[in-house]
């Protein structure tokens, strides 16, 4: 009989209510906390994704550029259909289709007829190649393959084909965005700085940041500023685009030449020190001017520092238009304040992201109970550790660093919470937990236009506080006894 | 099928050629050669597929197939509820398959439905000393925390295969050691062509670990059967089921959406499998057919012509209660489909669509489309074989276009020129069409609707169709200025 693990045969027993019942109250419990803490090996709902994710995110973020997955093809569909339901936009990429043989005799003729192909069909002026699992395993030579690919003829010799190396089985898709935009950035540059020129730019990074609202909210404060600037990995086009009858394949994107000239800039800023990284670090040795890394601008004081800083680095005033802004949020906080203080938070994401949550909580009076990270570092826990130092709403808040969201649904299930920020992922806990989720994060799969909202600046604030306190007040109108229901809130 | 062949007004073989030309003129030449065979007018009464399929996928064309891993895990493992599926490998794979696929389930997710992103997690130590010791230690955790998990599967992604880990063995040791069924399978992403792959492994896992487990507690009945290839896309298994219940049937086992394990071993005791879709689950039906004289019938139940026939032919293989029941079930129905008909039609009639889609439905929603006065103008298959396009080819008008592995170049090509009223295809097409202005409906996902199945089904299918088709925002894409 076919039973090729040697068990008995059972009979047909399904799952009783009983059982069901019993074992929904043990997962609720400190018991199975305990006993879902102490897990070594498997892990449940995390809240990352892998790095060649990123790494197409980053390729998006330039001009006529297709991303190009040299690996399975089924890798590429998963990608693409993530940014595609994410945003709600196409996400054009391309892989080269490695099978089995690939396993045996290496992936340089898939990548070579893929270049081929990819280059004649959709016409990019760059091709951004990352790699999946399988090449990084059998340990394929990118830098010998596109130099054989360029010898043989399969691509013009002088066409541009960053490279990186984005392994599934390391970090997470913000390292794969650093890897790529690196890989970019190195190759547009190379042999572009003059000594001596000076673009007048600023070089702006947003990091893995999936909310196009956020890239026009920065966009409008250089604006503001009346600063010049090169906004790298300019992703708020291709992702945003206008429908009026015509599918672009590019629809936006850092221009190529003016990439290649912001090694000449005259600052350098990113906003993401945790998903630019590398690329910072690289950046700092070869660009000219000044370099800075500072976290994302959410909440008051992280972007009163990011106006300030771009002040100083342009010598310019912060305009009144913007101290104007700054006073609308703050007063939309006060206003406010009362229906968040004191609520506790669970929050998860991205490093860069997390900073920022943490950070805009304490600044309302709330408290950012339980803060976890799916892949954390003890930078970020350390930088975490300090903004919850310093404010009394974080004196009793937990840090969570590489646990998942089951370990996350434990924590809200015993120590309960009034909300939840993350991604679409969190909403099993929510519903678990009878609390609101705010999709602050990536990915947003079942809510529509929220990525378009900006969650940076002081509109980020006024959009954080009213999505939050109106919440609040619609499950006290929905929950409320009759004779509680009233016009006033 | 009336037997007669349909025909499209304008669209000739030699029309349909030379679009396929023009869309090939683009590529190099091994490109092109490769690509040709996959793309034809269609020859109703050839008896042939009239194009290549289950080929590799052409690099660098921009295609939409996923991988063995997304067929193993997303489509057949996935969607059975009591069981545990381990996406075993780095944390991607099973991070982008979370919940995206639609197939809903009942229970309690996490207590009694396991629809949630369990892995390995694989580092760059797992790559370099092998996974087999994690394996184990997770195997016993997921027992220790979701101890109603009836089973596990196992589903490798690439690296598993790649250093040479041997689940297999792990799965043997540590189903004796948790006496519970713990299922290998050795779906890596980069063996064979495309998902198919997927289905025919965890087809064939399901013969060597499943089947013949377990046996129902009640006698068996003469109208027991067993609903195969339903994946309960937006509740499309909870639209059959009551169907063939109200028929007078027993579904015992429903493969895989909201599938039990339990019921899926104890499936060889059933009279009779009904399948849907074909692709996926075609080999089981036949082991079961060899195995244990199980026949089976594929059936379609989308539109009110196409579930009538299909009912029709499934009455055929029972006793006269059976075949009055269903008669009385289509009497019932079709009058109430009528109305979605006269509802609908009006609105749609002789509206043009073209599909890409996977498994089934580029055929087998067809006559749904026909049934709303609609006339499908091209049709093509991620992943399909040639048996697929032999069932195709009859159902398509003569000389319509029939596209296999398409790339989204070819799509674009082929909606330029045949300018559809509608496409059905996948979220990676959705916003390419529907920027050109197009009305589009993901015919994967049902596009967060559903179901589409049976009778339930089809009012849901029309009013989407007609939603897509008719709505005003359409007319706004062209700017006055």
């Amino acid at each position: 009989m076919a039973n090729d693990l040697g068990l008995a045969v059972k009979p047909v027993t399904g799952i009783s209510v009983e059982d069901e019942k019993r074992v929904y109250e043990w997962i609720n419990s400190e018991d199975y906390k305990l006993k879902n803490f102490a897990r070594q090996a498997l892990v449940v709902n995390p809240a990352h994704a892998c790095q060649p994710l990123g790494a197409e995110l980053a390729a998006h973020g330039f001009a006529e550029t297709l991303p190009f997955v040299h690996g399975s093809q089924g890798c590429a569909s998963y990608y693409r259909s993530t940014l595609n339901r994410h945003f709600r936009e196409p996400a054009p990429a391309v892989s080269d289709a490695m099978t089995e043989d690939g396993a045996v005799f290496g992936g340089q003729n898939n990548l070579h007829e893929g270049l081929e192909n990819a280059y004649a069909l959709y016409k990019p002026k760059m091709i951004a190649v990352f790699t999946s699992c399988m090449p990084e395993v059998i340990g394929d030579d990118l830098t010998a393959f596109i130099g054989n690919a360029r010898q043989k003829g399969h691509i013009p010799k002088d066409f541009l084909i960053p490279y990186a190396n984005t392994p599934s089985f390391s970090g997470s898709h913000i390292h794969g965005y650093d890897s790529m935009l690196m890989s970019i950035l190195q190759t547009l540059t190379e042999n572009k700085a003059v000594e001596g020129r000076c673009t007048g730019k600023l070089n702006f990074i947003a990091g893995f940041d999936a909310n196009t609202g956020n890239y026009r909210e920065y966009k409008r404060f250089f604006k503001e500023f009346g600063i010049p600037y090169t906004f790298l990995a300019d992703i708020s086009e291709t992702f945003d685009s206008p429908n009026d009858g015509t599918y672009r394949i590019y629809p936006g994107g850092t221009d190529l030449g003016e990439a290649a000239d912001s090694i000449n800039g005259k600052a350098t800023l990113t906003v993401a020190p945790f998903a630019t990284s590398k690329t910072f670090v690289w950046m700092k040795e070869q660009y000219a001017g000044e370099h800075v890394s500072m976290p994302m601008p959410i909440g008051i004081a992280k972007t009163d520092a990011f106006l300030m800083k771009l002040g100083e680095l342009f010598d310019k005033p912060v305009p009144k238009s913007l101290k104007a802004e700054r006073g609308r949020a703050v007063d939309a906080m006060t206003d406010a304040q009362q229906y968040m203080h004191g609520r506790k938070f669970a929050v998860y994401g991205d490093s860069d992201y997390l900073l920022g949550y943490v950070s805009f909580l304490l600044e309302m009076g709330a408290v950012p109970h339980h803060i976890l990270c799916s892949k954390g570092s003890k930078k970020l826990e350390r930088e975490l550790h300090a903004l919850l130092q310093a404010s009394p709403f974080g004196q009793k808040s937990e840090i969570y660093m590489n646990r998942d969201l089951w370990h996350l649904r434990s924590l809200v299930m015993t120590d309960p919470v009034d909300a939840i920020i993350g991604d679409t992922h969190g909403k099993f806990i929510a519903r678990d937990a009878k609390i609101p989720l705010f999709r602050f994060g990536f990915p947003i799969f079942d809510r529509v236009n929220l990525h378009r909202r900006p969650l940076v600046g002081y509109q980020g604030v006024i959009n954080m506080v009213s999505e939050i306190c109106n919440k609040f007040i619609d499950i006290k109108d929905e929950t409320c006894e009759d004779r509680f229901f009233e016009i006033m809130r | 099928m009336s037997g007669l062949v349909k025909k499209v007004d304008g669209i000739t073989r030699e029309s349909t050629q030379a679009m396929i030309d023009k869309a090939l003129e683009a590529y190099p030449e091994k490109g092109r050669n490769k690509r040709a065979p996959h793309l034809a007018p269609n020859e109703p009464e050839s008896g042939s597929a009239c194009v290549k399929s289950n080929r590799k996928t052409v690099p660098g064309v921009m295609s939409a197939r996923g991988c063995a891993y997304a067929g193993a895990k997303g489509v057949v493992w996935g969607p059975i509820r009591d069981m545990a599926h381990i996406s075993h490998g780095p944390v991607g794979c099973g991070w982008y398959s979370w919940g995206t696929r639609r197939n809903l389930m009942s229970g309690v997710n996490g207590v009694s439905n396991f629809a949630m992103q369990m892995t390995s997690d694989f580092q760059e130590k797992d790559i370099v000393y092998g996974g087999d010791k994690k394996l184990a230690t997770l195997l016993k955790e997921t027992k220790e925390l979701f101890p109603l998990a009836k089973g596990i599967s196992v589903l490798s992604e690439c690296p598993v295969g790649l250093i040479g880990d041997d689940i297999n063995a792990v799965a043997k040791k540590m189903s004796v050691e948790l006496d519970m069924p713990i299922i290998p399978c050795n779906c890596e992403g980069f063996r064979g062509v495309s998902q198919s792959l997927g289905h025919h492994i965890s087809n064939d896992t399901i013969r060597d670990y499943i089947i013949e487990t377990r046996e129902f507690a009640e006698p068996a009945g003469p109208y027991d059967i067993a609903l195969i290839g339903d994946y309960n896309i937006g509740g499309d298994v909870w639209s059959v089921k009551p169907l063939l219940e109200e028929c007078g049937l027993n579904v015992k086992a429903t493969w895989t959406g909201d599938g039990e394990m339990e019921r899926i071993a104890a499936t060889h005791q059933v009279k009779l499998n009904i399948i849907h879709c074909y692709r996926s689950m075609n080999y089981m039906a036949r082991v079961m057919e060899e195995k244990y004289n199980i026949p089976w019938l594929e059936l379609n139940f989308f539109g009110p012509t196409k579930i009538r026939a299909s009912l029709r032919t499934l009455a055929e293989r029972f006793d006269d209660t059976i075949k009055a029941k269903v008669e009385a079930v289509i009497a019932k129905y079709d009058a109430i489909m009528q109305k979605v008909i006269d509802e609908y039609r009006p609105r749609l009639e002789g509206k043009k669509v073209m599909l890409y889609v996977g498994g089934l439905r580029p055929r087998h929603t067809v006559g749904a489309y026909e049934d709303l006065g609609m006339v499908v103008v091209g049709s093509g298959y991620e992943f399909a074989h040639t048996d697929d396009y032999e069932r195709t080819t009859p159902e398509m008008p003569e000389a319509t276009v029939l596209y296999d592995d398409a790339s989204e170049w070819e799509l674009e090509q082929f909606v330029h020129e045949l300018k559809p009223d509608l496409v059905g295809s996948g979220i990676k097409e959705k916003y390419v069409f529907q920027k050109m202005g197009i009305p589009f409906r993901q015919m994967h996902s049902w596009d967060y609707s559903g179901p589409y199945h049976a009778y339930n089904g089809f009012p849901v299918f029309a009013r989407d169709v007609d939603l897509a088709i008719n709505s005003p925002t359409w007319k706004l894409v062209k700017s006055p200025f």
